[in-house]
Parts: C-alpha cells; structure tokens; sequence
C-alpha cells in the first residue's frame, strides 16, 4: 500500500444528516429528524466494519452519506488522508472507490437494462470502451458465479433474489473499489443464498483487497463477518470495539442488550425478561443528554442532563457511557484514578 | 472473447415483448388497423378520392348518399361527400396527431426535468403548468384560438398548449416515482451526471406511461380541433375538415340528416380506435415483472 498503514482507509468525523420535516411557508425547516448526529469512525485497509442497530438508528443514512449521495449537514470524510469533494479528491473520482451495494435487489437494478449493460454501465462512464467495459463484465460475472452465456443477456426479472444480488456484487466491483459499502445486502436473501452471497464477498474481499462497510440488523452476520463492530442508537454512536470484545465483554448498556436478544444455542443459557422493551423515542424530539436513558436499565438523573461522550475504555473499545466515565457521576462509574 | 460473446442468451426486449403481446389482442389489433387504414387514406387521399373535392355545382347540392356518382352525397355546394370526407382526414388526423406530438416534446420535457430535479425546480415548473391546467380544455383552446385568430397554424398552436399541462403531469409523476428507486442511486453512486443518468436510466421506464397518456389525448385533440373548427377558429373554409363540414351541413340538419351526421361518424371511428388501440397498448405494456 502506498500509504502508511497508520492511515486508515477512511475517516469519518462528526458526520451529522438533519433531514427538515416540516418547513414554514419561507422554506426554513422549524422541525428536523436528526438521523445521523456526529458519527465518528475508521474504516482501514482491508478490515471489514459492522454496523448495528435498529430500525431507524441512521444505518442506511450514515451508508448514503459515505457515497456522498446525500449531502453532510456537517462534517468530513476523508479518504486515503484526503478530503472528499475537494480538489485532491474529487467526487466522482471518489465514488469510483466506494460502492454501494442494496438492500432491495429488484429496485437497484434498472429493469429496462439487460445484466450485462447495467454493469458495464459505470465502467463507460469514467471513460471504458464498450467492448472493454463488456469484457470486465463477463469476467466479473464469471466471479461472482454466473456464466456469462446465461446471464449477460438477461433482464433482471428473469433473475432469482440471490442472482440479483451477485449482479449488484459485480456491478459494484466493475468500478474496481477499494471500499464496498454493504446496506443490508444479504437482509432479504433466504438464509442458505444468504450463506452462499457471504461466502462469495469474504473471497471477494481477498482476491480485490476489499475493504467492507458492513451494514446490517443480523447481529450473527456480523459476529461472522466483521473485525470490528459499530453500534448506533438514534444517529450516535454507542460502541465500537472489536467483535468478540464487543459480543463477549459489551460496555454500553444498549449493546449489552442487543447481544443479550440472541438466540442462543445453549439451553442453560434460557432469558425470560425481553432484554430492552419499548420503540426507540421520536427522533424529530429525540430526549436530551444520552439518548438511550430512557430505556436504559441503569438510567440516573446524570443521564438526562449530560452527553456521554465517546471515550476509549479498553484496548480499541470506544464507548458512549456516563458508566464507563470517572468523572461523569454516575453511581456504577469505575471510582475515580488517584 | 468474440465467438463467446455470440453465444450468450439474449432475452427478448422490453418493446419486443410489449409488440408481441399487443398482436395477440384482437381488439387492439383492429383498432390498429382501422387507425393504419385511416392514416394511409389520409396520406394518399388525391389517389383515392374520386372527385375534385372543391369542385361544388349548384344542380346537385345536398343530394342523399346513394346518389348516383356520388355514393355519398353532396354537401350544400353540391361537392362530393366522399372525397371531402377522405380528404378531411388529411386535416383531421394533422389536427389530432401533431398538437399531441408537439405537446409530447414540450411536456414530457418539462415533466422529466421537475420531476428529476425535485425541490424548487420542480415547484416553479409544476405551479407555471397548473395554471394553465385550471382552466377547462375545451374553454382553454377556445380562448387560446380565439385570442390567436383562426387558421391551422393558430389552432394548432393552441391545441400544443392545451395537451403540455397533462402531459406534464403525468411525466412528472412516473419520473418522481423513477427517480427514488435505487438504481438511480447506484447510477449517482458510480459518478453519472444528471444528463446521462436521464438518458440510460429514467427515460426508458418513463417514456412508455408518457407515451401511452399522450396517445390517448390524439382523440381528444381530433375532437377539440373539429370543435375550434366548427366554432369558425380553426381551419378556415373551403378546406375539407371533419368538424368544418359538420359546421357547414348544420343548416341541412332537417332535410338531410343521414348526410350531416357522416363527418361525426368518422371522427367517432377515428377516435375510438385510437383509444381502443391505446387501452391494447397500454396493456400490453402492463407487464408483471
């Protein structure tokens, strides 16, 4: 790599998405739905990030706002230690290094397009020839697990959920990225395509040098695929730790939680209580100091009153607690270094 | 990897399947060949016509169809009902198709612009068409005719602007409905500017509705240019026109019913297969992906 490894891919600081709700008759937004609110993270070479959290936490919004589809509120994102939209690194530069693959298999591909024209279709417009950009197609399709005579002709009604979704994977590729970002990618496939599409992206990222934004509600995917893991709660950040530390040894509350609503394979093992109850709160009036006291079992009027800011508490383990904090007061704070 | 690339499976197109499925409708199909019909009598009218339609003689007006040598009849000049009723397609179907046509570029435009560019773009351009869409259609082109002055070229312009406000909507609303689906994004995503993305992404699933929509308006705008032409706003006389000859038989309405009511019956056959062959298309183009 040419850059020193003490770089990260990516460096996202105080990402924030206020989307306006409701508008007065001037056009200025009176009420906004924050749904990402200061997001801080890396991403480096070749790591796979999981993101977790619920409907709503601002997964889909923080993946949208790293292509830069929607445009930052505020903040930066720097890619190989330069800054996104400036002239070092221009936009579509930058997208030809980060992309996206969705959710919906169906809606991301054009229906009017055969396979073949919507994955040669990035490719002609930074500039390949046609007969190269089909060339890169067939190769790519021939990757991802689709013969090429089957498939290149095809439209994508004709294709199955996970056919679709590898033709995503290959569209994706045909840019040749340094960063796949994965909103919910594998979500809607049954469970043994869904197998089958993670194998193919874990040798994907092998054979390309991937790096993956891994965006997903399936806490076991995850755990299966990610080194690192990040947890949202209404558009912050709650924890990023590495994976086993964040499954085996969780220090936010909320996480603790999530982990705890697992299935779990060991019958001694049995939870009766639901392990958090209740919706997440409006986020148009999101509550004020740590957003999650108003579910949080070990809730304190220090809560309420203060953010919790996102403080490392072990080895690569960041947490936004007031419990994990010397000085924020909370009764079940570690006591104060002398 | 040439000899490969022959090999692969190709799938039918979209318009190959929607033509496919058109031709098994019987009704559709018709109605396609009646327009078919009607378009070529339109286009080799002094061929087919079997007399001067201006040539009007005073001893035989208004004589019933059935006539001999004029299977037809003859109008109040005493020129042959046939002729003029071929002839009259000429205008008729100009009338019906090329406002619509015009009205297709213009509105189809503005609709696919507002509706891919969204926010105030969108705002200014769908609130400048609403205003004209307030008014009546019928009201709207008589006025637009009226304060013009008669003549085709008026009329036509007026009917151009009658057919940009519904055409415009309907652009605007399937591009909205387009513009939001993920593919858009990915195209975005991959660095497409708003021009490209347009071209390969947006206009190939909206131009159908579009078109479809716009089809249906060539009857209504047969029946709004026979009308400006009755009211003495469109074509002026002695130019055979459905609607004009309708205007100009009216007197004869009493004595010679059968023979006023002709140019009605061909813009009624005009217009229904028109609307018959879009309900085929339209179904047609109703494909369950």
């Amino acid at each position: 790599m040419r850059e020193s490894d003490n770089v990260p891919l990516l460096e996202v600081r105080g990402l924030v998405k206020h989307f306006p709700v409701k508008r007065n008759l001037l056009g200025r937004a009176t009420s906004v739905v924050s749904a990402v609110d200061g997001v801080d993270f890396d991403l480096r070479q070749g790591e796979t990030l999981g993101v977790v959290g619920e409907s709503g936490c601002g997964k889909s919004t923080t993946a949208r706002l790293l292509m830069h589809l929607i445009e930052p509120s505020a903040g930066t994102i720097r890619f190989g230690g330069k800054t996104v939209g400036s002239a070092a690194l221009p936009l579509k530069e930058f997208r030809r290094q980060v992309q996206l693959v969705f959710q919906d298999s169906y809606a991301s591909l054009n229906p009017r397009l055969t396979v073949e024209e919507s994955i040669a279709f990035g490719p002609m417009v930074h500039g390949t020839a046609r007969t190269q950009a089909q060339a890169r197609t067939h190769a790519l399709l021939e990757r991802v697990g689709l013969d090429p005579r089957r498939f290149a002709g095809r439209f994508t009604h004709e294709l199955s959920g996970g056919q679709r979704q590898r033709v995503n994977i290959a569209r994706a590729l045909a840019l040749q990225p340094r960063i796949l970002v994965l909103d919910e990618a594998v979500s809607a496939l049954d469970k043994s395509v869904e197998a089958q599409v993670l194998n193919l992206l874990l040798d994907l990222k092998q054979e390309f040098g991937l790096s993956y934004v891994f965006i997903s509600h399936d806490l076991e995917v995850v755990r299966f695929m990610a080194a690192r893991v990040l947890v949202m709660y209404l558009g912050r950040v709650a924890e990023l730790a590495p994976t086993e530390a964040l499954y085996t040894d969780s220090r936010h509350p909320y996480t603790t939680a999530l982990v705890g609503s697992l299935l779990s394979m060991n019958p001694d093992r049995r939870t009766e209580a639901a392990p958090i109850s209740g919706d997440p709160p409006n986020p148009i009036d999101p509550p004020p100091g740590c957003r999650f006291h108003t579910r949080c079992p070990h809730a304190e009027p220090v809560c309420a009153a203060g953010v919790p800011g996102l403080g490392m508490r072990a080895q690569e383990h960041w947490v936004a607690c007031h419990m994990g904090d010397p000085m924020s007061g909370h009764s079940k704070a570690p006591a104060r270094a002398a | 990897m040439p000899e490969r690339v022959n090999e692969i499976i190709r799938s039918p197109g979209f318009w190959v399947t929607v033509w496919r499925r058109f031709l098994r409708d019987p009704v559709a199909l018709a109605a396609a060949l009646v327009v078919l019909g009607l378009i070529l009598m339109a286009v080799f009218a002094p061929w087919i016509a079997p007399q001067d339609p201006f040539q009007g003689m005073s001893l035989r007006r208004l004589k019933p169809p059935g006539t001999e040598g004029y299977p037809l009849g003859t109008d109040e000049l005493g020129r042959d009902m046939l002729s003029r009723l071929i002839h009259g397609a000429r205008i008729s179907l100009f009338m019906g198709i090329v406002p619509v046509l015009c009205a297709l570029f213009i509105g189809a435009a503005i609709g696919i612009v507002a509706g891919y560019s969204g926010g105030w773009t969108n705002t200014l351009l769908m609130r400048t068409v609403d205003v004209f869409f307030a008014f009546p259609s019928v009201l709207l082109a008589v006025a637009l005719a009226g304060a013009l002055g008669p003549g085709m070229t008026n009329g036509l312009i007026a009917l151009t602007l009658v057919f940009i406000p519904p055409i415009a909507r309907v652009a605007e609303s399937v591009t909205t409905g387009v513009r939001s689906r993920d593919f858009v994004e990915a195209a975005k995503a991959s660095g497409a500017g708003a021009l490209l993305i347009i071209r390969k992404h947006v206009l190939g699933n909206v131009l159908g509705p579009i078109f479809v929509y716009a089809m249906s308006l060539v009857a209504v705008s047969m029946i709004l240019a026979a009308g400006l032409s009755f009211l003495g706003l469109g074509v002026k006389p002695p130019q055979p026109d459905w609607g004009l000859m309708l205007n100009t038989l009216r007197t004869a309405m009493y004595t010679q019913p059968l023979l006023c009511a002709l140019p009605g019956v061909m813009i009624f056959i005009t217009s229904i297969s028109f609307n018959l062959m879009t309900d085929g298309l339209r179904s047609a183009m109703d494909i369950k992906a």
